[in-house]
C-alpha cells in the first residue's frame, strides 16, 4: 500500500499537464487537510484515504479514483498487481509471516519495487505532502488487520477507540519520516519501507491464510459467516462506490463504501462525522476486500469488477438543424443523469454541435494518449453525409445519416465516461455540463490544425517504420500483434455484416415487390377463396418486408456500428502502443547519448583536460537522469498501456456480448413476429377450396 | 456424379401439382437419376394394371430429350389439339452449382479447410437441390400425362414408358430448331390476326381475356419470387461469411471475447442452415409452383389459340362456302370443308371447355397445398430460428 503512496508522486512528473498538475494540488491539498486533522486526534478522517487507496489497488483499474493522487497510485500497483507470480513477489508475500517488523526492514521486500525508491526523487512537494497521510493509512491498514478478531465485524466504537490508538502511534512514527522527506529527499527510500511492509502484509494475509496469525484469518471467517452473502456486493459496490455513487444501503459494507467514495475532502469529513461509530469495521472489510483481491487470480478480478455499474446515464437526442444553408449544423441534446457528486447535479442537459464533439476527442487525446491510455475516438467526419443533410430537405438517406452520427455520439460519450480516468478529466465535465463551450476551431475538415495533424501522422507512420522496436516484453509482442490480426479480422467482419445489411434491404425490396406482384395476381384470380388467400398472402408479405426493413436496421445499428466501432477503437489501441514505441525510443536515445557523453569524457581523461571534465561529468549526470526518467516514464506508460488494453478487452467482451444478445434479441423477435404473421395465414391457405 | 434416392422424400417430390397418381392403374415415379456432365439419365419406374403394358412393374432409362421428344410429339398430334398439353418440363440447369465447383476448385489453395469443407457442403446441399427440382418436374410431367383419360392411351406415351433400351431420340438439328423457331414467330402473328375473329362463345371470351391476365401476372410473380428467393440465399450466404469471419478473430483470442465469438459464430452458421431451409423451401413451394402455373397457362392459351385458328378456319370455310354459293361452282367441296371445320370447331370448344374447367380446379388445389405447405415450412423454420437464438441468448447471457 505504502508502496503505492510512495509511488504517486511520479505520475506528476514534468511532462504533466496543466490541468493535471491543478488536479494534483487539489489531491495535496486535500491530503494536507487530512494529515493535519490527523496530527490533532485520530480523527475518522484519517481512516478515509486508507480507504480510498486501499479500495483502489485491487478494484482499481476499472473504478478509479476520484483524485489524481489516488489515480496515480494506482497505476503503479497495478505494474504490479499483473505480477505477483513474479518471484520477488512471493518473496514479499512470504516474507512478513515471520514477523512484520522484521519484515519491515528486510531489504528483500524493498526490492521488487526498486522504483518506487527513485521516485520521490523528483517528485513535486506537494505530491510528498501527499503522502504522509498514506503511510498511515498503510499503517492504519495494518492496524484494522489486527484489529478486528478484536472486535465483531459489527463496528463497535471500542474497537474504533482501539484502532484509532494504535494509529496513533504509528503515525507518529510516519511523521517523523513524514518531517524528513521533504528536507531531504534523498532520504525518502527508508520511508517506504515500513508502508511497504504493511502492503505486504496485506497480502500476504491472504496468500498464507492458514500460517497468519490467528486475527486476520478470524477476521476472514468471521466476515464470511457474518455476511456471506452480502460481501461479493459489497465488494462490487464498494468499486463502484468509488465513483461516487451513494445509496441508502443500510448493510455495514456498503457504508463503508460510500464513505469511500467521497472524493471532495469536505463532504468526507462531513460525512464521516455522521457515520463516525461504522468506521473501522468498513475499514477492516475494505481492507480485507482489498487484501483478498491480490490473491485471486487477474481474471477474476476482473470478473468482481465488470459487474460494477457506475451510475451515469448520457443520451444524445433531439438532433436539430441549426442554420441554413453550408453553414448550418446539427445540434445534439447531450443529457446526463448521475448520481455522482463531482457533477453539480443529478441531471443536467447541454447542446451540443459535432465539432463539440470532436473538439472534445480532441483535448482528451492531447492530454492522455501520450500517457498510453485509450482515448476512444469520436465517430468520422462525414463531409458529404453532412453535407446531404445541409441541403437535402427531407431524405431518408439523410434521416440515417443523422441518427447514425446520433447513436454514434451517444456510444462515444458512453465510452469516455465509462473511462475512469477520462471520466475524471475536468475538459469531460465541462462537455457535460457546461452551458456554452468556446468553439472548437481545430476540427475544421483541412483546416490548417486538420493539415497539421495530418502532417503529424505522416511523420508518426515513417518514424513508426523507422524505429525497430526489439520487443522484450512477450506480453506485448504477442499482444501487439493480437491487435493487429483482430483488427484485420474486424475489418473483414465488418464487410460481411455490411453485405448482410445489404442483402437484408434487398431481400425487404423484393419481398415488397413480390407482394405487389402477388396482390395484383390475387385480383386477377378468378376463385374466390384463391384470390382472397392471394390478397392475404401479399399482406403478410407486406409485414415480412416491413420486417426486414426493421431487421436490416437492426443489422445496421447493433452489428454494424459495434464492429465500426470497435475497428476505429482497436486503431486507438494501436495508437496506445505506438506512445510506448515513442517512449521507448526515446529512453534509448537518451541511452545512446549518454553513451556518448560517457565516451567523451573517458576521452577527456585520456587527453587530460581537467577543464573541461567537470561539464563532462555534469552533462553525464544530466543525462542519466534523462534515462532513469525516460525509462521510468517507459515503464510508466507500459504499465498504462497494459492496464489499459486489458481494460478494453475487458470491456470489448462484455460490450460486444450486451450488443451481441440484443442483436440476437432483435432477429428473436423478427422471428417471433413471422411466425405470428404465418400462423395467422394458415387458415387462410386452408380455406382454399 | 450423383445419384439421389428419392425414394425418402417422395413427399417433398410431389409438391408442385396435386398427386396426381391417384389411379393406381398407371403409376409412375422417378426414383433415381443420374447426372454425367450435362446429362441427366432418369430411372423411371413404372406399376400397372393396364392391359396395353406387357409387364405389370418395370423401370426404363430416360434422358430429357427423351421427355422433350414426348412433348413435341404430343403437342404435334391433331386429335389433342382440343387438350392442355402438360407443359413440357425445363432443361436441367446446373450452371449455378457448376459455376460454384469452378470457384471451389479455384479458391481451393486459398481457403482454409474448413471453409473449404463449409463451402463444399453448402455446393452439394445446393447440387442437391437443384437436382431434386429436376427430378420433380420431369416426373410430374409423366404423371399428368399418365393421369389424362387421352394421354394415357397415347401411343408415344406408352414407347416411352416401355421400351426398355435408351430411346436416343434424335436431337433437333440446326434447321428443326431454326423451323420451331419459326413456327413460333409464325404462330405469335397468327395469333394478333385471329384476335379480330368475333368470339362466338361468352365462356371462351372470359376465358382468353383471364389466362392472359393471368400469365403475365403469373410471370411477374414468379420474377419476383425469384428474387426473392435469391435474396434470402444471399442472406444465408452473408450468414456464413459472419460465421466464418467471427471464427477467425476468435481463433487469435483467449480472452472472455473468445468464448462469445464462437458461440456467435456457432448461431450464424446454424442460422445460415435455416436461412438456406427457408430460401429452398420458399424456392420449391412458392417459385416452383408459380413456374409451373406460368408454363400450364401458356399451355392453355396454346390451347385457345388453337381454338381460335379452328374458329378462324371455320370463318373462313363459311366465306369460301358463301362465295362458292355465289358463284355457283365447289359447292359440295366447300360444304364439306366449312363442316369439317365446324366439327372441328365444335370438338375443340367441348374438350376445351372440359379441360379449362378441370385446369382451374387444379390450379386452386396446387396452390391451396403448396401455400398450406410453404406456410407450415416457414412457421417450422421460424420457429427453429426463434428455439435456435433463444437458446444461445440464454448461454451467452449465463456465461
Amino acid at each position: 500500500m505504502a508502496a503505492s503512496s510512495e509511488r504517486s508522486p511520479p505520475p506528476f512528473p514534468d511532462s504533466e499537464e496543466p490541468e493535471l498538475l491543478e488536479d494534483s494540488d487539489e489531491g495535496a491539498d486535500a491530503f494536507t487537510g487530512t494529515s493535519i486533522s490527523e496530527m490533532d486526534s485520530p480523527s475518522p478522517d484519517s481512516t478515509r484515504p486508507p480507504k480510498d487507496i486501499f479500495n483502489e489497488p485491487p478494484e482499481d483499474i476499472f473504478s478509479d479514483p476520484l483524485s489524481n493522487i489516488n489515480s496515480e497510485p494506482q497505476k503503479k500497483v497495478d505494474t504490479k498487481i499483473p505480477s505477483p507470480s513474479s518471484d520477488e513477489a512471493v518473496d514479499l508475500f512470504s516474507e512478513p509471516l515471520d514477523d512484520d517488523s522484521e519484515v519491515m526492514s528486510s531489504p528483500e521486500v524493498q526490492n521488487p519495487m526498486p522504483d518506487l525508491l527513485n521516485e520521490p526523487v523528483e517528485a513535486p512537494k506537494s505530491d510528498v505532502l501527499g503522502e504522509p497521510p498514506v503511510h498511515k493509512n498503510a499503517a492504519r491498514q495494518q492496524d484494522f488487520f489486527e484489529d478486528p478478531p478484536k472486535g465483531s465485524n459489527n463496528s463497535s466504537s471500542s474497537v474504533k477507540k482501539a484502532v484509532s490508538a494504535e494509529l496513533f502511534g504509528d503515525d507518529e512514527d510516519e511523521e517523523d519520516l513524514f518531517k524528513e522527506t521533504p528536507k531531504v529527499v534523498t532520504k525518502k527510500p527508508q520511508p517506504s519501507g515500513p508502508p511497504v511492509d504493511v502492503f505486504t502484509e496485506v497480502k500476504s494475509d491472504v496468500k498464507v491464510k492458514p500460517q497468519v496469525k490467528d486475527d486476520p484469518t478470524d477476521l476472514f471467517t468471521e466476515e464470511a459467516l457474518t455476511a456471506p452473502a452480502q460481501k461479493p456486493p459489497a465488494s462490487s459496490s464498494s468499486s463502484s462506490r468509488t465513483n461516487g455513487v451513494h445509496s441508502e444501503e443500510q448493510d455495514l459494507f456498503s457504508e463503508a463504501t460510500v464513505e469511500l467514495s467521497l472524493d471532495s475532502p469536505l463532504n468526507d469529513r462531513k460525512k464521516k462525522d455522521a457515520v463516525k461509530p461504522s468506521l473501522s469495521a468498513p475499514a477492516a472489510s475494505v481492507a480485507s476486500s482489498s487484501s483478498k483481491a491480490p490473491s485471486k487470480t487477474l481474471e477474476e478480478l476482473e470478473e468482481e469488477e465488470s459487474e460494477d455499474k457506475f451510475d451515469l446515464n448520457i443520451s444524445v437526442t433531439n438532433p436539430e438543424k441549426v442554420g441554413d444553408g453550408m453553414n448550418a449544423y446539427m445540434a445534439y441534446k447531450v443529457s446526463t443523469q448521475t448520481s455522482l457528486t463531482m457533477f453539480r447535479s443529478k441531471t443536467f442537459t447541454v447542446r451540443r454541435r459535432f465539432s463539440d464533439f470532436l473538439g472534445l476527442y480532441e483535448k482528451l487525446s492531447e492530454k492522455h494518449s501520450q500517457n498510453g491510455y485509450i482515448v476512444p475516438p469520436p465517430p468520422e467526419k462525414s463531409i458529404l453525409g453532412m453535407t446531404k443533410v445541409k441541403v437535402g430537405k427531407e431524405d431518408p438517406s439523410s434521416a440515417e445519416f443523422v441518427e447514425r452520427r446520433r447513436a454514434a455520439l451517444e456510444r462515444y460519450l458512453q465510452r469516455v465516461v465509462s473511462h475512469p480516468s477520462l471520466l475524471q478529466d475536468p475538459d469531460v465535465r465541462e462537455f457535460l455540463e457546461k452551458e456554452e463551450l468556446p468553439r472548437a476551431v481545430s476540427t475544421q475538415a483541412l483546416s490548417g490544425a486538420g493539415f497539421l495533424k495530418m502532417l503529424n501522422k505522416a511523420t508518426d507512420a515513417v518514424s513508426k517504420m523507422t524505429i525497430k522496436m526489439n520487443e522484450q516484453d512477450v506480453w506485448f509482442d504477442e499482444k501487439i500483434q493480437d491487435v493487429e490480426n483482430e483488427e484485420q479480422h474486424m475489418r473483414k467482419l465488418h464487410v460481411m455484416v455490411e453485405s448482410l445489411v445489404n442483402h437484408r434491404k434487398e431481400l425487404s425490396g423484393n419481398t415488397a415487390v413480390f407482394a405487389k406482384s402477388v396482390a395484383m395476381l390475387g385480383s386477377s384470380e378468378d376463385n374466390t377463396a384463391l384470390s382472397r388467400a392471394l390478397s392475404q398472402l401479399a399482406e403478410v408479405e407486406d409485414r415480412i418486408e416491413q420486417l426486414h426493413q426493421e431487421q436490416a436496421s437492426n443489422d445496421f445499428f447493433t452489428f454494424s456500428e459495434l464492429l465500426a466501432d470497435y475497428i476505429r477503437l482497436l486503431g486507438a489501441v494501436k495508437g496506445c502502443f505506438d506512445q510506448r514505441m515513442k517512449a521507448w525510443q526515446r529512453w534509448q536515445d537518451a541511452e545512446n547519448m549518454l553513451q556518448k557523453k560517457r565516451e567523451a569524457e573517458a576521452k577527456l581523461l585520456w587527453a587530460n583536460k581537467p577543464d573541461k571534465l567537470q561539464q563532462a561529468k555534469d552533462e553525464i549526470a544530466e543525462w542519466e537522469a534523462k534515462v532513469t526518467q525516460y525509462e521510468r516514464e517507459f515503464e510508466r506508460i507500459s504499465a498504462t498501456v497494459r492496464k489499459e488494453v486489458i481494460r478494453f478487452d475487458k470491456e470489448k467482451a462484455r460490450d460486444f456480448k450486451r450488443q451481441i444478445v440484443k442483436y440476437l434479441e432483435s432477429l428473436l423477435n423478427s422471428q417471433q413476429q413471422l411466425i405470428k404473421y404465418w400462423e395467422a395465414f394458415l387458415p387462410e391457405a386452408k380455406a382454399i377450396a | 456424379m450423383t445419384s439421389i434416392s428419392e425414394d425418402s422424400d417422395k413427399e417433398k417430390v410431389r409438391s408442385v401439382s396435386v398427386d396426381l397418381n391417384n389411379d393406381a392403374s398407371l403409376v409412375i415415379d422417378i426414383p433415381d437419376a443420374l447426372c454425367e456432365r450435362d446429362k441427366v439419365k432418369f430411372t423411371i419406374h413404372i406399376k400397372t394394371t393396364l392391359s396395353s403394358f406387357q409387364k405389370s412393374e418395370f423401370s426404363v432409362p430416360r434422358q430429357h430429350e427423351d421427355f422433350i421428344w414426348l412433348h413435341d410429339t404430343i403437342v404435334e398430334t391433331e386429335e389433342y389439339a382440343g387438350l392442355i398439353i402438360p407443359p413440357a418440363p425445363p432443361k436441367p440447369d446446373f450452371e449455378g452449382p457448376r459455376e460454384k465447383m469452378h470457384k471451389l476448385g479455384e479458391g481451393e489453395s486459398s481457403m482454409t479447410k474448413e471453409e473449404y469443407a463449409k463451402m463444399k457442403q453448402e455446393l452439394e446441399a445446393e447440387y442437391l437441390a437443384v437436382f431434386k427440382k429436376t427430378v420433380q418436374v420431369h416426373e410430374v410431367f409423366l404423371q399428368r400425362l399418365s393421369s389424362h383419360p387421352m394421354f394415357r392411351k397415347d401411343r408415344n406415351f406408352q414407347i416411352f414408358l416401355e421400351y426398355d433400351q435408351d430411346l436416343t431420340v434424335r436431337r433437333k438439328n440446326a434447321k428443326e430448331m431454326f423451323g420451331g423457331f419459326f413456327k413460333n414467330m409464325v404462330k405469335s402473328a397468327d395469333e394478333v390476326l385471329i384476335s379480330g375473329v368475333k368470339e362466338v362463345d361468352e365462356f371462351f371470351e372470359q376465358e382468353k381475356i383471364f389466362l392472359l391476365d393471368y400469365s403475365s401476372k403469373i410471370k411477374d410473380a414468379t420474377a419476383k419470387a425469384e428474387k426473392m428467393t435469391r435474396s434470402h440465399k444471399n442472406v444465408a450466404d452473408d450468414y456464413n461469411h459472419i460465421s466464418g469471419a467471427m471464427n477467425s478473430i476468435a481463433a487469435d483470442n483467449n480472452t472472455a471475447f473468445k468464448k462469445h465469438l464462437e458461440k456467435c459464430a456457432e448461431v450464424f452458421e446454424k442460422l445460415r442452415k435455416l436461412e438456406d431451409r427457408v430460401a429452398s423451401d420458399q424456392e420449391l413451394k412458392l417459385t416452383e409452383l408459380l413456374r409451373y402455373y406460368t408454363r400450364d397457362i401458356q399451355a392453355a392459351k396454346d390451347l385457345l389459340y388453337r381454338r381460335a385458328r379452328a374458329l378462324a378456319d371455320y370463318e373462313n370455310s363459311n366465306k369460301t362456302l358463301d362465295k362458292a354459293r355465289l358463284k355457283g361452282k365447289d359447292i359440295a367441296q366447300a360444304e364439306e370443308n366449312q363442316k369439317q371445320c365446324l366439327r372441328k370447331f365444335d370438338k375443340l370448344s367441348e374438350s376445351g371447355k372440359k379441360e379449362l374447367t378441370s385446369f382451374k380446379a387444379r390450379r386452386v388445389v396446387a396452390f391451396r397445398k403448396n401455400l398450406i405447405e410453404m406456410t407450415e415450412l416457414e412457421i417450422k423454420h421460424a420457429k427453429n430460428s426463434m428455439s435456435l437464438l433463444q437458446g444461445s441468448i440464454e448461454i451467452l447471457n449465463s456465461n
